[in-house]
């Protein structure tokens, strides 16, 4: 019996941690903002997922007094109770998620974040009056060739 | 290259989580304050559902403050959205079999919603649930019928009541000298619907607040300009 215990803890336990890594893949891999807040959702139903595992038992019920007959194990109300709420706040982070990207849409006209970086570099540039800078690690207002030559003087090749 | 960092960087997150969870003594027993309140909660609250007394009673503050969190989150949703201009055109209303469902889905979704939510203390269910199936009920005619709006006035007046009743209950645990949010009232006969003294009412109070505050969040999403 204590194989069988094993056996589906270890499943969903892999299950919760696989949905928790595709979601942050998502966000790390992605460049569409829809996709990265779909990675968010992912993560939160891996971390919900691995929540519920932390105290669970295949053999114990629900933890609920029904007819005044009580259960002989029981599965911990704690988690349970943190997931319940948690699942309602994902909900409203992600509607919150949904209504920046539509902002982002309207301002920018894309949701690849690519071009809304670049688009942003520029209008920081116009607005601060300087050069675009030749990477997002140079600073700015440091033209192209200035950053070559100091990289050349730090590291003499 | 990108990719492939990432792809080493997911496996050194699910080798370190693996090596975590393998660390803990989770799963083998059900652990800590869980057993202890499995066994006492039923006479210390009245409330045949423990997770329902976990939530409100246990723990009432902390569902306060997850409570403050959505609200948060509603507000500055409509914030960011901001007002739709009133010449911006709107998409047209849907077809018969959807705005008809939607007429009988409405009464059908305000009825289990409102079950869930008063049967919280006695069976799986209750505010959080009870409340988004409220704005599950709010937000289907407004996908019929994207021409016709929800009152957000109306709806922050709601919300601020059931909030305000929430934090009034837990007062008046106070003025009988008690803790913030002690349960109060006769505890009743276990598995009764009027049972478990004030936790059915701060339930309440939760699912009206969530069920508004996510119709509001869900309203001002559907209601944003579309852009072409």
């Amino acid at each position: 019996m204590s194989m069988d215990i094993i056996d589906s803890n270890l499943i969903l336990t892999i299950a919760a941690v696989g949905l928790m890594l595709i979601g942050i893949g998502g966000i790390v891999i992605s460049n569409h903002l829809v996709r990265i807040i779909f990675g968010i959702a992912l993560l939160e139903a891996g971390t919900n997922l691995l929540l519920l595992l932390s105290t669970y038992h295949p053999e114990a019920s629900a933890p609920i007094i029904v007819d005044g007959n009580v259960p002989a194990l029981m599965a911990d109300p704690v988690p349970q109770a943190l997931v319940l709420t948690a699942i309602v706040i994902g909900v409203g982070i992600l509607a919150l998620a949904l209504s920046l990207a539509i902002r982002v849409q309207r301002a920018y006209g894309t949701l690849d974040m690519r071009e809304v970086r670049l688009k942003l570099e520029q209008e920081i540039s116009a607005e601060a009056g300087v050069e675009m800078p030749s990477s997002s690690h140079a600073p700015a207002g440091v033209p192209a060739a200035a950053v070559t030559a100091a990289v050349h003087r730090v590291t003499p090749s | 290259m990108r990719r492939f960092t990432a792809a080493l960087f997911l496996l050194g997150l699910g080798v370190m989580i693996a090596a975590i969870y393998q660390q803990m003594d989770f799963s083998h027993t059900t652990v800590n304050a869980g057993q202890l309140i499995n066994a006492v909660a039923a006479q210390e609250t009245g409330a045949a559902n423990f997770v329902t007394s976990v939530v409100l009673a246990y723990r009432g503050i902390d569902t306060l403050l997850e409570l403050t969190i959505l609200f948060t989150a509603a507000m500055i949703g409509g914030m960011v959205l901001g007002r739709r201009s009133p010449d911006a055109p709107r998409d047209p209303d849907a077809g018969f079999i959807l705005r008809t469902g939607a007429d009988l889905l409405f009464p059908l979704l305000l009825v289990v919603g409102m079950y869930i939510i008063l049967h919280g203390h006695l069976t799986p269910g209750g505010g959080f649930q009870g409340g988004v199936i409220l704005a599950a009920a709010f937000f289907v005619p407004l996908l019929a019928r994207p021409g016709s709006s929800i009152d957000q006035g109306v709806i922050s007046i709601v919300e601020g009541l059931a909030g305000a009743a929430f934090i009034i209950i837990g007062l008046l645990a106070m003025l009988d000298g008690r803790e913030f949010l002690t349960p109060l009232l006769d505890k009743g006969e276990l598995g009764a619907l009027i049972s478990a003294g004030s936790l059915p009412l701060l339930y309440l109070a939760v699912g009206i607040k969530v069920g508004s505050e996510l119709a509001g969040l869900l309203a001002h999403l559907a209601d944003a300009e579309a852009v072409d």
